[in-house]
C-alpha cells in the first residue's frame, strides 16, 4: 500500500472516514449492528456504555470459582478472547490507555459446580452461562467451564469499536442455554485429504458458532488415512499416499484443540459399506465379487460371513475405543450394496445356513447387530445412519439414529422417535450441494421438530449436524463453503424456536461473518457489501 | 490467467453497490461512491500495478464503466448525473440510470472517459451498456418532455440509443475502441462496425448461439460469456458443461465464424470476495480456457477430465488455491505442513 503524505487529502481522508463511521455509530438499540450470533436466550442491554482499554482490561478468576488458576481450558480461552477482542484491531488503533469514569476493568469467570476442567466435553454438558456487564466488573458465571467458553464468545461479539476507535460494550445482562445438546460439522477425510491446519481452523470456527461436536468422518471407499496402530497396513496400503495420514499424534492433537473449546470429536467408522479402502490393507475383510463361477477381481462390503470379520472388527474398535474418548461412536450403516453379496456362493451357503433365504437386509442387520454389540463391549454408544433403523436392525434403545434421507424426513424423524430412539436430523443440512444464490436463508427455516409427534418424541430430537461430504470439498474451498452458511444451522440448534426473523438474522449474520473473517476464517459473503477489514489471503 | 493462456482480464470496476475507481478528475466520485473511501479504493497507483502485471504475463486489462444503468454509486459524487425518478409529480428521492437528457450529463462524460482513457493504456474499453431499466426515465417529467420533442414518442430503447450514441462519439474522439454488452445492439442502437459485441444472455432475447449468428451477420465481432457464468455454481463437476460449449456451433459462413473473436468467463461478485474468488474460479475457468485457445477437435471428456485433474494439482503446487474437480488427491495439498 502506498504511503500516503498528510496534508489536504490526508485530512480530507480522515474527515471523510469519521463521518462515514459517525453515520453508522452505535446507539441504544445496537443489537443488530453487534451482531450477536447465535442469538442467546435472552439478552437485555442497556444504552449505559462502558469503556475498555487493553492495557487495563484484564479476563480473571473469581477465587470462589471450582475451576481455579490450573484449568487450561480456561487459561487458553482467556488468552484466545483477548486476542479476539483486542488482537487484530490494527489498523484503527484506539487509545490504549484514558480517562473515563465508566471503564470496564475486567471480566471475573467462575464456575459455580463441577470444574471439569480436565474431562472431555459430553453430550450432557451443561453449556448454560449467565453474564453480567456493568462497570467496572463484569461476571460470567457458569455451572461448568463448558458455559464459560459458550459465554466468552458471547461477551467477544458484544464488544466493539466506537467510530474514535475506543473499545466499547454495552451494560448488559445476557442469560444463555442451547436449545439442542448436539450441535455438530461433519467433516469427509476420505473422499479428499484434510490437512491439520483445515481441520484446527474448522473447530476455531465451530467454536465461534457455539457448534459443539466435530463428526470426523474419517475413512470410507476412496482412501483409508486413520494410522492404526494395530493394523497399520490400512493406512499404508489404503490412504492415498504416505502422507495423506493422521498419525496418532494427529489425532491427539485434534482431540485436545477441540476439548479446549468444549467441542467433542465423534468418529465415524462407517461400515459394511463405504470400505473399499480397508480392503487394501486388511485382506479378507471385503466380499470378493464372482462373476459366474469365478472371483471378478472387485471387492463389494465387508464380509458379514467370516468369524475373521469381527475378530477383526472387535480388535480394531478396541483401539478406536481408546483413541477417541468420547462416549459416542459412529459406526455408519449407510447405503449397503448387496450386489456384491449376491454373487458369492460363500455368501448364499451362509445365509441359507442362517435361515436368512434371499433377504440381505437380514444379512446386514446379522452384521451390524454384531458391531453394535463389540461398540458395546467397549462400554461405548453408538450413532448410525437411519437405514439401521429403517431395516429393522436390533438396535439398543439408546442408540442414536442420524436422519439423513431428504424426501419425507419429517416423517422419519416422527417414526425414529415414536420408536424410542434419540435423533439427530441432517437431511435438510447437506452444505455440499452447494447452489447459487443465498442459501443459508434455507437451511435458518428448517425446523427440527416440525413433526407430528408427542412432546416426549420432540424431546428425542438431540440436534443436528451440517454435514459438509469432501466429494468436491478439500482444503482449499472447504472454509468459504463451510461458512456462514453452516452458522444459520448454528443458531437454529442454539437459540430459542421463536428467533425465526430471516431479516434479523440477515443483520446480525453480515455483522457475524464480518467478525470471522477479522479473525482469519476465510468465511465467503452473504451478498454484496464489504467488511471493514477484509480477508487477507 | 497465465497458466491458463487467458490474455484478457476484462475488470468490471464500478457498478451500483460501490465506485472502488480512484477518479482525479472527479475525486467525489470515489469518496461519496466507494464503500470506504480509505480502504475500499483502487488508487491510481494500483490500477498502474495491474496493468503492468498483466502486461508482463501477456493479459490486456480491459477496463469496462457500465452506463446508462448499473451506475447508482456515481450518483452521490456527481449529483445531477442520475436521472430522479418521480412518483406521479414529485421527485420519489430515488435515482435511475444516468440522466440521457441533459449537457451536463455529457460534459461529465467527456472529461470522465478522457480521463479513464488515459489511465487505461488498451485500445479497447468496455462501455457497458446493459439492463437499462426504463421506469425510472419513463417517470421523469422532463424526460416525458424530450421524448415528445425528439419524436422518440414511447419508445425508450430510442432514448437509450441516442445516449449510447452521444457515449460512443465521445469515447472514439479519444482514439479508443469500444466493448458494449449485447442489449446495445438488440435495441438497435447505432453503433460503428468496428464495435465488439459482448454475448451475455443465455436464451432472451434468442438463444445465445442464434445472437452469435445475428451479431456476426452484422458484420461486428462477438465475445462469448452467455455459458460461462461461472458465478452461478451448482453441486458437482459443471466444468463440464463450460468445456462443452462451442462457440462457432450456429449458421454462418466462414467469415461470419471469423468475427466471434473470443469470449469471457464472468464471475459475477454478489457472493464472491477475497475469501472464496480462487476456488470458485479455478480450474472451472480452465475449461473455459482450453475451449478458447485449443483446436474444437479436442473434445473428449475423459481425455479433459484427466489432464485437468492433474492441471489442478499443478496450478496448486503453484499457490494457486484450486478446488478439486472430484475425489482424489494431489501430492502437494494446499495448506499442509
Amino acid at each position: 500500500m502506498q504511503q500516503r503524505a498528510l496534508g489536504l487529502w490526508g485530512a480530507l481522508g480522515t474527515l471523510a472516514t469519521l463521518a462515514t463511521l459517525a453515520a453508522r455509530a452505535p446507539g441504544a438499540s445496537a443489537a443488530p449492528d453487534l451482531g450477536l450470533w447465535p442469538l442467546p436466550r435472552s439478552v437485555r442491554l442497556s444504552p449505559r456504555l462502558l469503556r475498555l482499554s487493553p492495557e487495563d482490561f484484564a479476563l480473571g478468576l473469581d477465587p470462589a470459582s471450582k475451576a481455579g488458576p490450573s484449568c487450561v481450558i480456561l487459561q487458553e480461552a482467556f488468552r484466545r478472547y483477548y486476542d479476539y477482542i483486542f488482537g487484530y484491531y490494527q489498523r484503527r488503533r484506539g487509545p490504549a490507555r484514558f480517562y473515563t469514569d465508566s471503564p470496564l476493568l475486567q471480566l471475573v469467570v467462575s464456575v459455580v459446580h463441577d470444574s471439569e476442567c480436565d474431562a472431555f466435553p459430553s453430550l450432557s454438558s451443561d453449556e448454560s452461562y449467565a453474564l453480567t456487564v456493568k462497570g467496572p466488573v463484569a461476571v460470567l458465571k457458569a455451572n461448568q467451564v463448558w458455559g464459560v467458553l459458550r459465554g466468552l464468545e458471547t461477551f467477544s461479539q458484544l464488544v466493539y469499536q466506537d467510530p474514535y476507535g475506543t473499545f466499547t460494550i454495552n451494560e448488559s445482562s445476557i442469560t444463555d442455554s442451547p436449545r439442542f445438546p448436539h450441535r455438530g460439522i461433519l467433516i469427509d477425510t476420505s473422499r479428499h485429504y484434510l490437512s491439520i491446519k483445515t481441520i484446527l481452523k474448522t473447530l476455531d470456527a465451530m467454536a465461534m458458532n457455539k457448534f459443539n461436536v466435530l463428526h470426523w468422518h474419517i475413512v470410507d471407499d476412496q482412501s483409508f488415512p486413520y494410522q492404526s496402530v494395530t493394523f497399520p497396513q490400512l493406512s499404508n496400503k489404503g490412504s492415498y499416499t504416505p502422507s495423506h495420514v493422521y498419525t496418532p499424534t494427529d489425532v491427539r492433537e485434534v482431540i485436545e484443540y477441540a476439548r479446549l473449546r468444549g467441542i467433542r470429536v465423534l468418529p465415524e467408522f462407517d461400515s459394511p459399506g463405504h470400505t473399499e479402502s480397508w480392503g487394501k490393507g486388511q485382506k479378507g475383510l471385503l466380499t470378493p465379487c464372482y462373476d459366474g463361477e469365478r472371483p471378478s477381481g472387485a471387492f463389494g462390503p465387508i464380509n458379514p460371513a467370516l468369524n475373521s470379520t469381527y475378530d477383526f472388527m472387535s480388535r480394531f474398535f478396541s483401539e478406536v475405543s481408546k483413541v477417541f474418548p468420547d462416549e459416542f461412536i459412529h459406526m455408519g450403516g449407510d447405503e449397503v450394496d448387496p450386489e456384491c453379496w449376491e454373487t458369492n456362493p460363500d455368501i448364499e451357503k451362509f445365509m441359507r445356513s442362517r435361515g436368512f433365504y434371499k433377504d440381505f437386509k437380514k444379512l446386514e442387520s446379522f452384521y451390524i447387530e454384531k458391531v453394535l454389540n463389540i461398540i458395546a463391549s467397549q462400554r461405548k454408544k453408538s450413532i448410525v445412519w437411519q437405514e439401521v433403523f429403517d431395516n429393522e436392525d436390533k438396535i439398543q434403545p439408546s442408540t442414536i439414529v442420524q436422519v439423513w434421507k431428504d424426501k419425507d424426513y419429517p416423517e422419519e424423524q416422527a417414526r425414529v422417535t415414536a420408536a424410542g430412539h434419540p435423533v439427530l436430523l441432517s437431511a435438510p443440512w447437506y452444505l455440499d450441494y452447494i447452489t447459487y444464490g443465498e442459501d443459508w436463508r434455507t437451511y435458518y427455516k428448517v425446523d427440527p421438530l416440525r413433526f407430528s409427534g408427542s412432546q416426549e418424541q420432540k424431546q428425542r430430537v438431540l440436534g443436528g449436524e451440517a454435514c459438509l461430504w469432501g466429494e468436491y470439498v478439500d482444503s482449499t474451498n472447504l472454509t468459504p463453503r463451510l461458512w456462514p452458511r453452516a452458522s444459520a444451522v448454528g443458531e437454529r440448534l442454539w437459540s430459542d424456536e421463536k428467533v425465526k426473523s430471516i431479516n434479523d438474522a440477515y443483520n446480525r449474520l453480515t455483522v457475524h461473518r464480518c467478525r470471522m473473517v477479522r479473525r482469519g476464517i476465510a468465511a465467503q459473503p452473504l451478498y454484496v457489501g464489504h467488511c471493514e477489514q477484509e480477508y487477507k489471503m | 490467467m497465465a497458466y491458463n493462456k487467458l490474455n484478457v482480464l476484462h475488470w468490471h470496476v464500478v457498478d451500483d453497490p460501490s465506485f472502488p475507481y480512484e477518479s482525479l478528475t472527479f475525486p467525489q466520485l470515489t469518496r461519496k461512491g466507494a464503500y470506504n473511501p480509505i480502504t475500499h479504493v483502487y488508487t491510481t497507483q494500483d490500477v498502474k500495478d495491474v496493468i503492468e502485471y498483466a502486461r508482463l504475463r501477456g493479459i490486456r486489462v480491459l477496463a469496462e464503466f457500465d452506463t446508462p444503468g448499473h451506475t447508482q454509486s456515481w450518483g452521490p459524487g456527481v449529483p445531477g448525473l442520475l436521472t430522479s425518478c418521480y412518483s406521479g409529480s414529485q421527485p420519489s428521492g430515488t435515482f435511475g440510470p444516468v440522466n440521457p437528457i441533459l449537457n451536463s450529463t455529457y460534459e461529465f462524460m467527456d472529461t470522465f472517459f478522457l480521463e479513464v482513457s488515459a489511465a487505461f493504456p488498451d485500445f479497447y474499453l468496455h462501455l457497458g451498456g446493459d439492463e437499462v431499466d426504463f421506469t425510472c426515465w419513463k417517470s421523469n417529467p422532463d424526460i416525458q418532455a424530450f421524448m415528445k420533442k425528439t419524436g422518440f414518442g414511447d419508445d425508450f430503447r430510442r432514448l437509450e440509443s441516442f445516449y449510447i450514441q452521444e457515449l460512443l462519439d465521445i469515447v472514439s474522439t479519444y482514439d479508443k475502441g469500444y466493448v458494449v454488452w449485447q442489449e446495445v445492439f438488440d435495441n438497435k442502437v447505432k453503433i460503428q462496425p468496428d464495435t465488439i459485441v459482448q454475448v451475455w444472455r443465455e436464451e432472451v432475447p434468442v438463444p445465445y448461439l442464434k445472437e452469435l449468428e445475428l451479431i456476426t451477420a452484422a458484420g461486428l465481432r462477438a465475445l462469448l460469456s452467455a455459458p460461462w457464468y461461472l458465478n452461478r455454481i451448482s453441486y458437482g463437476p459443471d466444468w463440464q458443461a463450460a468445456y462443452k460449449v462451442e462457440p462457432l456451433a450456429f449458421e454462418g459462413t466462414a467469415e461470419q465464424k471469423a468475427l466471434v473473436i473470443g469470449g469471457e468467463a464472468c464471475m459475477w461478485g454478489e457472493y464472491v470476495d477475497s475469501t472464496n474468488l480462487v476456488p470458485r474460479l479455478w480450474p472451472r475457468a480452465s475449461a473455459v480456457a482450453e475451449r478458447l485457445w485449443s483446436a474444437s477437435q479436442v473434445a473428449d471428456l475423459d481425455f479433459a477430465s484427466s489432464r485437468l485433474a492433474r492441471f489442478r494439482c499443478e496450478l496448486l503446487r503453484r499457490g494457486v488455491q484450486a478446488e478439486p474437480i472430484g475425489v482424489g488427491y494431489c501430492n502437494e495439498e494446499f495448506d499442509h505442513w
